[in-house]
């Protein structure tokens, strides 16, 4: 039942960085792709979807031994919905303005497959701890992903940076919106859609290359000692 | 006890559905208050930079008018608020006025004064180009208040175009569908208010006179 430190470490490495959501089983590019165009857009999603994954992935653990495998997908789908539906009125609530700019997408995070993914393929097989560290870890590595595309493609595409961070920290945030000079008017084609795919590729080409190099120079520490020896 | 499996699987799934829906219930009436405040409140901070507060004295949030007027205002319905300052008629809002946008309908909100000058002009909510149509939005440009106290007196109506159709009115570099739109339906609710605004105003204040009679003719009673 207890979580040792070194499965705990496997979850989160694999939910930040080696099963990576958005980067490596590219699940839940719909929202990825549409609300990218700021950072803080991106990290207000991320942060939606964050919670309702965790959520559905401690519901689902908890319940995972009395529900008949046939309908576990039908309950999936309602628990997941009635959290969505949940967060969307929390945010309507609380950050208005910011679920004004995300609108239809934050009912749409039912549909962001990561979730469900995540909900069958691990929450249904382990124990509640292990779950919700499970869905932290998946979460926090789509926000992060959400928000560093959004970052880039609102530098390249706006000249800003943190724009309306106000809409999500208060009035008091305001501040940290940076601009890059108002004589930068930005490269329209990364607010626009095709921008989004292109800067996605990007960042998965950037995490391959960090991936290789971290290969090879493990590879060459393994192989050193055995020439040494031979 | 259930024999059938299906029976089992239905109850269960009942189950669910019903905890989920306790779930949505219970975050629904804790949120509720605070959603219509935040609504409340944001109209009233749209209408308010667009006519100063001190210019209205009337609780103008509660007296509306619904009218269908889509040939003019191209919305199926829009609420009007009606402004009145020691019992006259000062300003109207419609809301929403819609303009057909290059991506579905933009949505306005459209101040005009009892003389028929306009108060001003906002936009609600659109989904035109980021970039390109979305200069219509205060938080991106200042053209909209080119709108600002112009009226069918002060400008002609063929001058009611951008510049590059023979108006006065900027179009963007790259954009003109979503300007050109915008600037139509305020000259059109501009004709609709000459042809019938005032009229709503009288409307109004007849109607709320017999309400009154009618409240104080209970109290006598």
């Amino acid at each position: 039942m207890s979580l040792s430190k070194s499965e705990a470490g496997d979850i989160i490495r694999n939910g930040l960085w080696k099963n990576n959501q958005a980067l490596v089983a590219l699940l839940g590019l719909c929202p990825l792709l549409a609300v990218t165009n700021t950072a803080i857009n991106g990290l207000g999603l991320g942060i939606a979807t964050l919670a309702v994954i965790t959520a559905s992935n401690i519901s689902v653990s908890i319940i995972r031994h009395w529900v008949r495998p046939e309908i576990r997908l039908p309950v999936f789908v309602l628990i997941i919905a009635s959290f969505v539906t949940a967060i969307d009125l929390i945010m309507y609530a609380w950050f208005i303005h910011l679920h004004h700019i995300l609108g239809i997408f934050i009912p749409l995070i039912v549909t962001n497959c990561t979730i469900i993914g995540r909900a069958e393929a691990y929450a249904a097989r382990n124990s509640v701890g292990k779950a919700a560290l499970d869905g932290l870890s998946m979460g926090l590595g789509f926000t992060l992903v959400l928000f560093v595309l959004g970052g880039l493609r609102e530098m390249v595409g706006q000249g800003t940076f943190l724009q309306g961070a106000e809409l999500l920290f208060g009035p008091s945030a305001a501040g940290l919106s940076l601009s890059l000079g108002d004589n930068f008017h930005g490269l329209l084609f990364a607010i626009l859609p095709p921008g989004a795919f292109f800067f996605l590729g990007l960042l998965i080409a950037l995490k391959n290359v960090i991936d290789k190099r971290q290969k090879s120079t493990r590879a060459v520490l393994v192989n050193e000692p055995a020439r040494v020896s031979s | 006890m259930i024999k059938h499996p299906v029976t089992l699987a239905a109850l269960v799934l009942a189950l669910f559905g019903l905890a989920g829906s306790a779930l949505v219930a219970v975050v629904h009436h804790v949120t509720e208050d605070k959603i219509a405040a935040n609504e409340r409140a944001i109209l009233l901070q749209q209408l308010d930079a667009i006519i100063p507060a001190d210019a209205l004295d009337n609780n103008f949030l509660a007296d509306t008018l619904t009218i269908s007027e889509p040939d003019f205002l191209g919305a199926e319905e829009t609420t009007v608020y009606l402004g009145f300052k020691n019992k006259q008629p000062v300003a109207m809002f419609f809301s929403p006025v819609n303009a057909p946008g290059y991506a579905g309908p933009i949505k306005l909100l459209i101040a005009v004064y009892y003389d028929g000058t306009l108060g001003g002009v906002r936009v609600l909510s659109h989904r035109e180009t980021p970039g390109l149509g979305d200069k219509i939005d205060l938080s991106r440009t200042q053209w909209i208040h080119s709108f600002d106290r112009r009226s069918l007196a002060n400008l002609p109506l063929q001058k009611w175009k951008v510049k590059k159709h023979g108006g006065v009115f900027d179009q963007f570099s790259g954009a003109t569908i979503t300007p050109a739109a915008v600037v139509d339906v305020t000259k059109k609710t501009l004709l609709y208010y000459k042809r019938s605004g005032q009229g709503l105003f009288a409307r109004f204040q007849q109607q709320s006179a017999m309400d009154d009679a009618e409240e104080s003719a209970d109290e006598s009673e």
